[in-house]
């Protein structure tokens, strides 16, 4: 397969004026085009730093990632929304800053809002949308720069459970559908195994991979479904005793 | 509309009416009482004055046509002391925020000074300026900006660290992130700081005015008093409020306009 990803050997210290942390010991993956992986481990364990890494915005204390020419996008935990800005506008942001708005971009983005259900909003402000609308505009401004890879770091855990569910499905068929490779860190370990067809499981603090899970499940269907799959149970089990729980 | 919220809307209207009518009838009540007291000598009009000697040395100035350059001089001198006053502070805030080094260095001088009554520095300023405008506006600006710089500059450090972090998912500059995030975010904050700027630079000039001038509205009240003329000083404060007044509503207009056009 086409590898899209190759993280080898990364290792990370923090410097603080109280302490040297090593936040993660040694991590190496490889990571194919389409892809879902997600990530999981014990709180603390150095998924953020993982991503942070990942993104260029923290530098490794050594390792090395080679990127395959691929381009990064980055979805946080908060959506971030700018409120001073429309929804259009907030889409826009990344391909203004990368100086990458042209014409066939912004057509791109106001596809993707109308795909998503979001064409009555564009001129709308961030305040007048539900919570599950403004990860999808926080989606769509991340997909707009079009980047061959997300990082999504707890995209969903400040959402209600109703919400979180629908999000996943309509998470899962945008990114399907845009052909995109996706690394999901997570705490919740059924967002893990009915988004992502892998998990790596990180060990405790400083981390290295505990194990990974390739996921199948012999239906094809949305993420919300395979939570009453056969196999999501004895997945859950696995992974569940599988991460270090202090 | 229900016939429950036309209601609801035609007692709010009311209330308000009735807010107003009392500040009316307050302001006359007093006018009045002054004019009847003054009248009846149960006070001095030579030390309190009246409103109809305000009244008449009011239209004297008009008459000899010196009411406009008055006004005129410390509205002139006000406004270009907040202009000055308000772009010192968001470039020296700007300034600040891109270098947290030079932010840690010069924040103990900046609480000195603010914390320093600034007419101290006037006959510093006089000295150095000489008795000229200049010298006013110069007192004006350094009153009004080092708050301004203050509260500027708090507002571009307390912002969303979520916000920061995306714009750096996207980019790692700091010019960037001023220009997408630091900058537009704090437009409210800037907005709100210039009333305060404001009201400071009128502050500052009728101070100013008050060490050294021979014409604007601080001249006329410094002036009355040591002539003795109470119906000059007075009228003096009378312009001044008015002054005031206008110079807010100005910037509230600002303000409402600003609000209109991210609503
Ligand atoms: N900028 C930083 N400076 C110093 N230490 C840091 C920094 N960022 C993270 N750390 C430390 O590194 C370790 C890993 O942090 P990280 O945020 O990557 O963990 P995480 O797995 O994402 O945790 P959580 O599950 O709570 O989100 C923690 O001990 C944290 O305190
Ligand atoms: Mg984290």
């Amino acid at each position: 397969m086409n590898s899209v990803l190759s993280v080898n050997n990364i290792h990370k210290v923090y410097h603080t004026t109280k302490a040297e942390i090593e936040a993660i010991k040694d991590i190496t993956f490889n990571v194919n085009q389409g892809d879902f992986i997600a990530i999981v481990g014990p709180s603390g364990c150095g998924k953020s730093t993982l991503l942070s890494i990942l993104n260029g915005q923290e530098n490794v204390t050594s390792g090395k990632i080679d990127y395959h020419h691929k381009t990064i996008g980055y979805m946080l935990q908060d959506d971030a929304l700018f409120d001073w800005l429309t929804v259009l506008d907030n889409c826009l942001i990344g391909l203004k800053i990368k100086k990458q708005l042209t014409k066939e971009n912004k057509e791109y983005v106001l596809n993707l809002l109308d795909k998503y259900g979001l064409k009555d909003f564009i001129n709308s402000y961030p305040r007048n949308l539900s919570g599950g609308m403004r990860k999808r505009v926080a989606l769509i401004r991340t997909l707009a720069t079009k980047p061959d890879i997300l990082l999504m770091d707890e995209p969903f855990s400040a959402l209600d459970f109703q919400s979180r569910l629908k999000i996943s499905n309509d998470v899962y068929q945008i990114l399907k559908e845009e052909n995109k490779t996706l690394i999901l860190v997570t705490h919740d370990i059924s967002e893990a195994v009915t988004l992502c067809e892998k998990v790596l499981v990180l060990s405790k603090r400083p981390s290295t991979i505990k194990n990974i899970y390739s996921i199948f499940y012999s239906q094809k269907t949305l993420p919300s479904s395979k939570r009453t799959a056969l196999e999501f149970n004895d997945y859950y089990q696995q992974i569940w005793r599988d991460i270090d729980h202090e | 509309m229900s016939k429950e919220h036309k209601e609801y809307l035609k007692a709010l209207k009311k209330h308000k009416i009735k807010i107003y009518f009392w500040q009316i009838i307050i302001f006359i009540i007093v006018i009045i009482s002054w004019q009847v007291l003054t009248d009846l000598k149960v006070l001095d009009s030579f030390i309190i004055s009246s409103p109809k000697n305000i009244i008449n040395t009011i239209a004297s100035l008009y008459n000899s046509n010196n009411l406009f350059i008055h006004i005129g001089t410390t509205l002139y001198e006000t406004l270009i002391s907040f202009i000055i006053s308000m772009l010192i502070g968001i470039v020296v805030a700007t300034i600040l925020w891109y270098s947290p080094f030079l932010a840690k260095v010069v924040e103990p001088y900046l609480t000195i000074l603010n914390s320093l009554p600034k007419v101290a520095l006037g006959p510093i300023i006089l000295i150095w300026f000489g008795a000229s405008t200049t010298s006013i506006i110069i007192m004006a600006i350094l009153i009004s900006s080092i708050v301004l710089i203050i509260n500027i500059y708090n507002g571009f450090i307390n912002i969303d660290n979520n916000k920061i972090k995306l714009v750096k998912t996207f980019s790692n500059s700091k010019i960037t992130l001023y220009r997408f995030l630091i900058l537009p975010s704090n437009i409210p904050n800037i907005i709100s700081n210039l009333k305060i700027c404001i009201s400071m630079s009128l502050i500052g000039i009728i101070m100013g005015e008050f060490l050294v001038s021979k014409k604007g509205i601080g001249y006329l009240i410094m002036y009355g008093s040591q002539v003795f003329n109470l119906d000059l000083v007075m009228s003096g404060v009378v312009l001044l409020c008015i002054v005031a007044t206008a110079l807010y509503y100005l910037v509230y207009y600002i303000e409402k306009r600003y609000e209109k056009t991210t609503h």
